[in-house]
């Protein structure tokens, strides 16, 4: 049973009008793995985990979660998992107490197990000094907590969580990964999206790379990081240099295939240490090409996205606000 | 905020919660809410409207204001045009004074649930395994509150101004029943027009569309026999005037007549035409 999945997805897709927003995506989460979806804006990330959830209609393929067909049986689905969107699913009319006390109601508590219940979450969460405050007093760290708390209820063996640091600051998103392996040592399985690739680098077992509702890699971070390299080299080609050329140059010497730019004349290297920029820098002169610009830095997501699909992420990182317009433009 | 979160640790987490195991987590699944289930989620989503309502007491303004200022205004403005003078115009007013005020209130249901299924805990309400219907349901319940303070206010106004209702008090608690049953069933149309409706600002718009014509083409106000032969069909018609007529015949004579009947009968044509309407439509909407 240890070895069965948590989430098994197959040919995956959501139209929204024209649109394929999820163009046939298969997922396989094993059980008590972290697994990241990683992706850019308006990839499809926040639309697959919301089929997954329940909380769209699949438009093609199918999903199990734990064996049970989420298109069919959406109600025995809900029971299997926990949901924490990309911004507060809590009541804000509500204390943090009310909110989890309403939640654990709903899902058939009594009322007294309901209130044992929130309150062991809300110290565990560390919240229970602001437990009967109004939310509108809550900082977004304390709010995205609540939120996790609040998926916690009837501890589902599957958490779905939708860029669960977006807009955090450095130390309260350590603290949610911490929170986040927490759980993982009690035998939840976690399946979360995230644009940020040191998130999905320091949280997640295996990731899954999406991009245009396609998933364009799969793997652990260390096998994606060896796919694109350790260290980029970045070089802006002299103007009427001839690129093809270039291209061949760095093909023989370094055995990867650049991702080149045509229009700007950029060229990205991918190298297995910072050390081989200078061959490639060499060999370029010896085929008297001519360089205005060179760099070299650790690959950053938009060289995982240039990289895996030959175009870049457009704004990586966006605040809060843009993500939940962005979740309702998906939504419609 | 740093004293709080510091306490926050993995070790805290996993020494207090027992480990979870998926294959009983899918044992213990259940494939339907059961009917109990149902009307008790719906009972804890009516806690929520309630709590909701004493924080925003700007909620009551409707409910309050308008019976008070609607009853004098109407009562004034038309008593002495219409039936000679206030006195002999209150029993026809009042009871069409409260069905306007409910039906008002109904409008608010479906501006209020459209409101709040924009918010982000609606997501949340639909990622939960419980009955669709009660997040739709329980906000209605709840609403049974604001139907009571407005009958209720109403036959208080047109008291203090001179209304003697000949039915006394189980005639007036009739009439002010039939009317919280009326504005509950009519409120399924309102709601299912929150759940289609693209924001609040529209769902208010499209009733009021609904609204005037049901509460002014009706007998509430002014006789039928004033009107015109082609107005007067379709006021006979109108579930708002069987309301009326009922609550007259309940609060000024302390008489059932037939009028309740056709008030209950259109009432529940209305539940079981729209409940299911709203809730195949929220299944859908978000």
């Amino acid at each position: 049973m240890t070895t069965a999945a948590s989430v098994c997805a197959s040919g995956l897709v959501k139209r929204f009008g024209e649109l394929r927003a999820v163009d046939g995506i298969d997922l396989e989460v094993r059980q008590g793995e972290i697994f990241g979806v990683l992706g850019p804006n308006g990839a499809g990330k926040t639309t697959t985990l919301r089929m997954l959830a329940t909380l769209l209609p699949i438009d093609a393929g199918q999903a199990r979660v734990f064996g049970v067909d989420v298109a069919r049986e959406p109600h025995r689905v809900r029971q299997l998992v926990g949901v924490t969107g990309q911004y507060a699913s809590v009541d804000e009319d509500l204390t943090a107490t009310e909110n989890l006390w309403l939640f654990g109601r709903l899902q058939g508590l009594r009322s007294a197990d309901a209130r044992t219940t929130a309150a062991g979450l809300l110290a565990q969460f560390g919240l229970e000094d602001a437990a009967n405050k109004p939310l509108s007093q809550f900082s977004g760290g304390m709010r995205r907590r609540l939120d996790l708390a609040a998926s916690l209820i009837t501890r589902p063996p599957l958490i779905f969580l939708d860029e669960p640091t977006t807009g955090l600051d450095p130390r309260t998103r350590g603290q949610m990964w911490d929170t986040i392996r927490g759980l993982v040592a009690e035998g939840c399985t976690i399946m979360l999206t995230t644009q940020y690739l040191d998130e999905a680098d320091q949280l997640a077992d295996r990731i899954a790379v999406i991009d245009h509702g396609r998933k364009v890699a799969e793997g652990t971070p260390d096998e994606l990081k060896t796919s694109i390299g350790n260290s980029a080299l970045q070089l802006q080609l002299a103007e009427g240099a001839d690129q093809d050329l270039a291209g061949q140059v760095v093909r023989r010497l370094a055995g990867r295939e650049p991702v080149m730019s045509p229009e700007s004349g950029r060229m990205t290297v991918p190298l297995d240490t910072a050390d081989g920029a200078a061959d490639v820098l060499i060999a370029l002169r010896q085929a008297g090409l001519t360089i205005s610009s060179v760099s070299v830095s650790k690959p950053t997501l938009d060289e995982v996205f240039l990289a895996l699909t030959g175009h870049d992420t457009g704004d990586a990182v966006q605040s809060d606000e843009s993500s939940r317009d962005e979740l309702f433009m998906e939504a419609r | 905020m740093s004293a709080v979160t510091a306490r926050q640790a993995p070790e805290g987490v996993r020494a207090r919660m027992p480990i979870v195991d998926p294959a009983t987590a899918v044992a213990r699944t259940r494939p339907h809410t059961s009917l109990a289930e149902t009307s008790s989620q719906t009972f804890s989503m009516a806690w929520r409207a309630l709590k909701k309502m004493r924080r925003n007491p700007e909620q009551f303004f409707d409910v309050t204001i308008q019976p008070l200022l609607f009853t004098a205004m109407f009562a004034y403005i038309f008593g002495g045009a219409i039936s000679g003078n206030v006195t002999s115009y209150l029993p026809l007013l009042i009871p069409g004074i409260v069905a306007q005020t409910v039906l008002t209130t109904c409008m608010a249901t479906g501006v209020q649930l459209r409101e709040d299924m924009d918010k982000g805990v609606f997501d949340r309400f639909k990622s939960l395994p419980i009955a669709r219907i009660a997040p739709l349901a329980g906000p209605m319940v709840a609403d049974l509150v604001r139907y009571l303070i407005a009958a209720g206010l109403t036959f208080v106004m047109g008291v203090v101004i001179g209304y003697r209702p000949g039915g006394g008090a189980p005639g007036v608690l009739g009439a002010i029943l039939l009317a919280i049953f009326t504005g509950w069933a009519l409120a399924w149309i309102f709601t299912f027009i929150g759940t289609i409706a693209r924001n609040a600002r529209s769902v208010q718009g499209i009733s009021m569309l609904i609204l005037f014509p049901l509460t002014f083409l009706s007998n509430a106000f002014v006789p039928v026999r004033t009107l015109p032969a082609a107005l007067a069909a379709f006021v006979k018609v109108n579930p708002v005037s069987h309301l009326v007529s009922a609550a007259r015949d309940l609060a000024n004579h302390g008489v059932i007549s037939g009028e309740v009947g056709w008030t209950v009968l259109a009432g529940l044509a209305v539940i079981v035409i729209f409940a299911p309407l709203s809730v195949y439509s929220y299944k859908r909407h978000i």
